[in-house]
């Protein structure tokens, strides 16, 4: 059962991937299937399920893409 | 289901200039939480530098000034002078502050004016194309030191922190990284630890964030990140050097 939820920007994402290295369970990835509208890979999570809503990722991010929520 | 983390109002809706991975945006991020937590934003009035962060005051949503190139003390200085009852803190690079602004952060912080200073050392000019600072490290290559720094040429880096903790006139002194979340939450808190140092009149207030650039270091921004820790962190040792009340 998940404990939290990220949301992502995809829109102003960077894909720098700083977030990709913060996440304790791995989930963040960027998403290679899928161009933002600058011509990145945005970031995301396939594994909802896993997230533990400790923010770390929205921390590490640079541009304020991503919002995060706790149950 | 409670939102636990969201973009802060201490920043505007305008994205930033800035290269993927720069670190300059969690920096922006940090000081707009600190002052919307210490609920200051409408009173707070901040000096953009030349360099990178040239452009910060499109990004701060608070008034902003920009100053030329080293002078965001000296501009500051004025602005506190004038206004008492505001915030004023400076946000500078190591190009502006370590090398044409050093004149001007050693004398406000002899002076012991109560304004805050944001440090941001990447150890190198990122704006400019990546020239070789004061803060490059022994060995680092530059544009302009192309086989690296060598002592005999430029000497040894220069600690902006050790340095300004010798004078009495600054009251808080710290230097954080923003490699790991738990070296970002230690940034937010020495940020905090500043503003409120001015805030309560204490003194010259400053805190020096090591930073990266991906890409005048010619690296990816999470192999930046690693050369941070692994690199600047042993030369640039991470902690409090000047605190009120604390003799060091």
């Amino acid at each position: 059962m998940a404990k939290g939820k990220v949301t992502f920007n995809q829109d102003i994402c960077k894909g720098c991937g700083l977030c990709t290295t913060a996440c304790p369970v791995k989930i963040v990835t960027m998403d290679t299937s899928k161009m933002n509208i600058k011509g990145f890979h945005p970031a995301t999570v396939f594994e909802m399920d896993k997230c533990i809503g400790c923010a770390n990722c929205a921390m590490m991010c640079p541009d304020s893409v991503i919002t995060v929520e706790r149950f | 289901m409670a939102v636990v983390f969201q973009k802060t109002k201490g920043l505007t809706d305008k994205e930033t200039h800035y290269c993927p991975g720069c670190t300059h945006g969690i920096i922006h991020r940090l000081v707009a939480e600190v002052l919307e937590e210490l609920d200051v934003l409408g009173d707070t009035i901040g000096v953009a530098p030349v360099g990178c962060s040239v452009l910060a005051y499109d990004y701060f949503n608070c008034d902003m000034q920009e100053a030329s190139h080293g002078r965001a003390p000296a501009v500051a200085t004025g602005i506190k002078r004038v206004q008492p009852d505001k915030v004023v803190f400076t946000y500078q690079g190591d190009g502006d502050l370590a090398s044409i602004g050093t004149a001007e952060i050693v004398h406000v912080a002899h002076r012991g004016e109560k304004i805050t200073t944001i440090f941001v050392n990447n150890a190198i000019y990122g704006m400019t194309g990546g020239q070789m600072a004061p803060t490059t490290l022994i060995g680092q290559r530059a544009t302009t030191a192309p086989l690296g720094r060598t002592v005999e040429h430029s000497g040894m880096p220069l600690r902006v922190s050790e340095m300004l903790a010798t004078i009495d006139g600054a009251a808080f002194v710290e230097r954080v990284s923003v490699d790991t979340p738990a070296n970002i939450r230690k940034t937010k808190k020495a940020i905090k630890e500043a503003f409120q140092c001015q805030i309560d009149r204490k003194g010259f207030s400053i805190v020096e964030v090591l930073s990266t650039c991906p890409t005048n270091w010619g690296m990816t921004p999470i192999d930046a990140l690693k050369w941070l820790a692994d690199n600047l962190i042993p030369y640039y040792p991470i902690g409090n050097f000047r605190r009120p009340g604390e003799e060091k």
